[in-house]
C-alpha cells in the first residue's frame, strides 16, 4: 500500500504554479479517462480499454523530470502517459473511437499509439514488451551522445517477464540511461502481487545486476517528482539505469470487462478516501492557500472543456476508409 | 428429451464443455494439472477453467505469474517426467514470448529422444477477432502452429466437439495445441455465435483426431472451414440453398492431423471448393487445403477453388475496418458466384 516515507516529505519544496500544474495535468487525465469510460459504455469505444484512474500522480510527477531529448514508453494502460507527454487529447480520444483523426488513424486503438514528436514510443499490448524497447531507446540516446533519458514504464505483473531481466542486465552492462518505472498498482488483472511474485519489493528487482532501486509513494505527486528528478540525474550523469517502484492503485477494473471480484469495495474506497493523488494536491493547494477557489474552478472548467472537445472530435472524425487497410504495413518508398 | 438417447438435453457453451472435459479427466487421473494466468480464482478470462480450482484446489489448478516462457517450458519438463500438464496461453498472439518452449521443446522432445520421452501436454489458447481488439489480441495463427511438425492442432466449432477433442487431447501422449475461438466461447462480453452452444452428453467421451465432419451435405459446392469459419459456412449454405444451390459444409475439427480424404471425397462429388479461414490469406490453411485437393486430382474440378480468408494485413482496431476484413457468409456466397461464372 502507498506509504509516506518521512524522508520524502522533508525534502519537498514547491511553487504554487508547479503544484497547480500538477493538479491540472492529473485532473485532465482523470476526466479524460472518465469520459473514455462513458464512451465505452455507450458503445463508441470497442475492444479492451484500460483506464489509468488512480495512478495519475505517477506519470505527472515523473514528467516533471522530463527534458527535451528524453523518451517515454509504456504498456497498454497508456492514455495518461500520452496526455502527460503533451499529445493532443483529440487525437488520443479519436484513436479510442477508431477514427481517421486518431493518432494511429484507427489502426491501433487504445493500446497502440505513438508520437515521435512528443517522444512517446507506445502503447504496447504484449506484457513486458516495452522493456527491451525502452532499453533500446536508451541505447540510441547514449550512442548518439545525447543527454537523453528513457522513462520505461511497466506494471507489477509485467515485472515477472523474462525479457525484463535480460534488459536489466544489458542496461547495466552498457550503462544505458533508462529509468525503469515499475507501476505497482497491486494487481495484474485479477492477481494480487503476493500471489504472483516471490519478492514483492519490486525496487529490489535489479539488485543482482547492480541496478539501484527506490520505492516511492506513487499517490503523492511531489514525492514522485523528487524521485524522478533524482533518478534522471543519476542517468544523465552516466551512472546507468535505475529502478523506481511507484506504489499506486488502479481504481477501475483491469479493463472495461473486468468483473473485479478479486478485491473488496472497501479496499478500493479506502484508497480513494485516504490516498487519492488529486485530492492530496487539491488539499495542499487549499490548505496552504496557494491558489484561490476561483483559480481551481477555472482549472476545472478548462479541463472539462478540453475533454468535451476531444470527445466531440472523437465522435465526428470520420471512420477510416477501408482503402487505408493496405497502407502503413511497410514504409512506402 | 432428445429422441435417440432419451436423456435430457444439456446445452453447453464451448467454455463449459472444455472445463467439464478437464474436470472429468482430473477426477480419474491425478497426473493432470493446470497452469495459466488467472485460470484459477477467475476461472479463465474466457471461462474455460471455471469451477476447477473450487473442485481440485490450487495445487492442481495454478495461477501463474505472467511468465509464459517459464510456465510453458516447465510444463514440457513436467510432461517429460510423466505429468500431464494443461497450460493456457491466454491469447494465441502472445506465442511470441514463449514460442521456443512450444516449437523447439514441446514439439521436438519426442523426436529428439528417439521416442524415449513422451510429451503428454495440452496447450490451450484463444484465437480470433471481431470485437475491436487490434492486431495483438485478435489473430488466429492456425497455420503457424499447424506448419510446425511435432504437435497436434485442434480447433473446435461447437461444444460437443470441444468436449470430445479436449478429452482426447488429455489422453494423448503427444502435445496438443487446443485453439478455441473467442467468439464461440459463450462469454457475454465478447458477443457469441449461438450455433456453438449445443447439446453435450454428461459422460466422458473422445472424438478421434484427424476426422473432419460433414456438417451439412450438398451437391454443388464444398465449403471447408474450421472454428468460426464453420458457422459462416453454414450461414452461407443457407443463403445458397435459397437460390437452389446445394452446399456441403466440412468442419475440419483438427488441422494436425488433417483429414484430407474427407475433403477430397466431397470435392470429387461437388466439383467446387471454397475454403473459409480467419487466419491470414497467404501461406496458410486455405492454401494447404486447396493444394491437398489439386495435387491429388485436378480432373474433378469445375472451377478454380476459392478462398475467403483474412487479408494479409495486421488486424486493425477500427470496427468497420476489421469487419471489412473478416470472412462472412456474404463473402462466401460471392466466392461461389465467382466460381459459377468461371
Ligand atoms: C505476454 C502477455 N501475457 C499476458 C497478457 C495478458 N495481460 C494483459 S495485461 C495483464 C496484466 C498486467 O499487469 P501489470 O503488469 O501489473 O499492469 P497493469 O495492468 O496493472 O497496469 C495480462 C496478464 C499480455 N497482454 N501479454
Ligand atoms: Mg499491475
Amino acid at each position: 500500500m502507498a506509504k509516506k516515507p518521512a524522508a520524502d516529505k522533508a525534502r519537498q519544496s514547491y511553487t504554487s504554479e508547479e503544484v497547480l500544474k500538477y493538479y491540472r495535468d492529473m485532473l485532465l487525465i482523470r476526466r479524460f479517462e472518465e469520459k473514455a469510460g462513458q464512451l465505452y459504455g455507450m458503445g463508441l469505444i470497442g475492444g479492451f480499454c484500460h483506464l489509468y484512474i488512480g495512478q495519475e500522480a505517477v506519470v505527472v510527477g515523473l514528467q516533471a523530470a522530463f527534458k527535451q531529448g528524453d523518451a517515454v514508453i509504456t504498456s497498454y494502460r497508456d492514455h495518461g502517459h500520452m496526455l502527460a507527454c503533451g499529445m493532443d487529447p483529440r487525437g488520443v480520444m479519436a484513436e479510442l473511437t477508431g477514427r481517421a483523426g486518431g493518432y494511429s488513424k484507427g489502426k491501433g486503438g487504445s493500446m497502440h499509439m505513438f508520437s515521435r514528436e512528443k517522444a512517446f514510443y507506445g502503447g504496447h499490448g504484449i506484457v513486458g514488451a516495452q522493456v527491451p524497447l525502452g532499453t533500446g531507446l536508451a541505447f540510441a540516446q547514449k550512442y548518439n551522445d545525447t543527454d537523453g533519458v528513457t522513462f520505461c514504464y511497466f506494471g507489477d505483473g509485467s515485472a515477472n517477464q523474462g525479457q525484463v531481466y535480460e534488459s536489466f542486465n544489458m542496461a547495466e552492462l552498457w550503462k544505458l540511461p533508462v529509468i525503469y518505472v515499475i507501476e505497482n498498482n497491486q494487481y495484474a488483472m485479477g492477481t494480487a502481487v503476493a500471489r504472483a511474485s516471490a519478492v514483492t519489493e519490486f525496487h529490489r528487482r535489479g539488485e543482482s545486476f547492480g541496478i539501484p532501486g527506490k520505492p516511492v509513494d506513487g499517490m503523492n505527486v511531489l514525492a514522485v517528482r523528487d524521485a524522478g528528478l533524482e533518478a534522471a540525474e543519476w542517468c544523465r550523469s552516466g551512472k546507468g539505469p535505475i529502478i523506481l517502484e511507484l506504489k499506486t492503485y488502479r481504481y477501475r477494473g483491469h479493463s472495461m470487462s473486468d468483473p473485479a471480484k478479486y478485491r473488496s469495495k472497501d479496499e478500493v474506497n479506502k484508497m480513494k478516501a485516504e490516498h487519492d493523488p488529486i485530492d492530496q494536491v487539491k488539499n495542499l493547494l487549499i490548505n496552504e492557500k496557494l491558489v484561490s477557489e476561483d483559480q481551481l474552478k477555472e482549472v476545472d472548467r478548462e479541463v472539462k472543456a478540453i475533454v468535451q472537445d476531444s470527445a466531440d472530435f472523437a465522435q465526428t472524425s470520420p471512420e477510416p476508409d477501408p482503402s487505408e487497410l493496405w497502407t502503413d504495413i511497410l514504409v512506402e518508398a | 428429451m432428445t429422441e435417440q438417447t432419451g436423456r435430457n438435453e444439456r446445452r453447453l457453451t464451448i467454455a463449459r464443455a472444455m472445463a467439464e472435459a478437464v474436470a472429468q479427466e482430473m477426477r480419474i487421473d491425478p497426473r493432470v494439472f493446470l497452469m495459466g494466468e488467472d485460470i484459477a480464482t477467475l476461472g479463465g478470462v474466457f471461462g474455460n477453467t471455471r469451477g476447477l480450482v473450487e473442485e481440485f484446489g490450487p495445487e492442481r489448478v495454478r495461477d501463474t505469474p505472467i511468465s509464459e516462457t517459464a510456465f510453458i517450458g516447465a510444463a514440457v519438463g513436467a510432461a517429460a517426467d510423466g505429468m500431464r500438464p494443461v497450460v493456457e496461453l491466454m491469447f494465441v498472439d502472445f506465442f511470441g514470448v514463449c514460442m521456443d518452449a512450444i516449437y523447439n521443446l514441446m514439439a521436438k522432445n519426442i523426436y529428439f529422444s528417439g521416442g524415449g520421452i513422451k510429451v503428454p501436454m495440452v496447450l490451450m489458447t484463444s484465437t480470433g477477432g471481431g470485437y475491436s481488439d487490434a492486431g495483438q489480441h485478435s489473430q488466429c495463427l492456425y497455420a503457424t502452429f499447424a506448419h510446425l511438425p511435432g504437435m497436434k492442432v485442434v480447433a473446435p466449432s461447437n461444444a460437443y466437439d470441444a468436449k470430445g477433442l479436449m478429452t482426447a487431447a488429455l489422453r494423448d501422449d503427444s502435445p496438443v495445441v487446443y485453439m478455441f475461438h473467442k467468439g464461440l466461447q459463450g462469454m457475454g462480453w465478447l458477443g457469441t455465435e449461438p450455433g456453438a452452444t449445443v447439446d453435450v452428453p454428461e459422460t466422458s467421451y473422445t472424438l478421434p483426431f484427424g476426422q473432419a465432419a460433414v456438417v451439412r451435405e450438398g451437391r454443388d459446392v464444398t465449403i471447408v472451414g474450421l472454428a468460426m469459419g464453420v458457422h459462416n459456412a453454414l450461414k452461407a449454405a443457407d443463403d445458397l440453398a435459397r437460390r437452389g444451390v446445394s452446399a456441403e459444409v466440412i468442419d475440419l475439427r483438427t488441422l494436425v492431423p488433417l483429414d484430407r480424404d474427407t475433403i477430397r471425397r466431397s470435392v470429387a462429388k461437388t466439383g467446387r471448393l471454397i475454403v473459409v479461414d480467419e487466419d491470414y490469406h497467404s501461406f496458410g490453411v486455405s492454401g494447404e487445403i486447396i493444394a491437398s485437393v489439386v495435387e491429388h486430382d485436378l480432373r474433378g474440378l469445375k472451377a478454380p477453388p476459392q478462398r475467403v480468408a483474412y487479408p494479409d494485413v495486421p488486424i486493425p482496431f477500427s470496427r468497420p475496418m476489421e469487419q471489412f476484413c473478416l470472412p462472412n457468409p456474404a463473402k462466401i456466397v460471392q466466392a461461389f458466384d465467382r466460381m459459377a461464372q468461371a
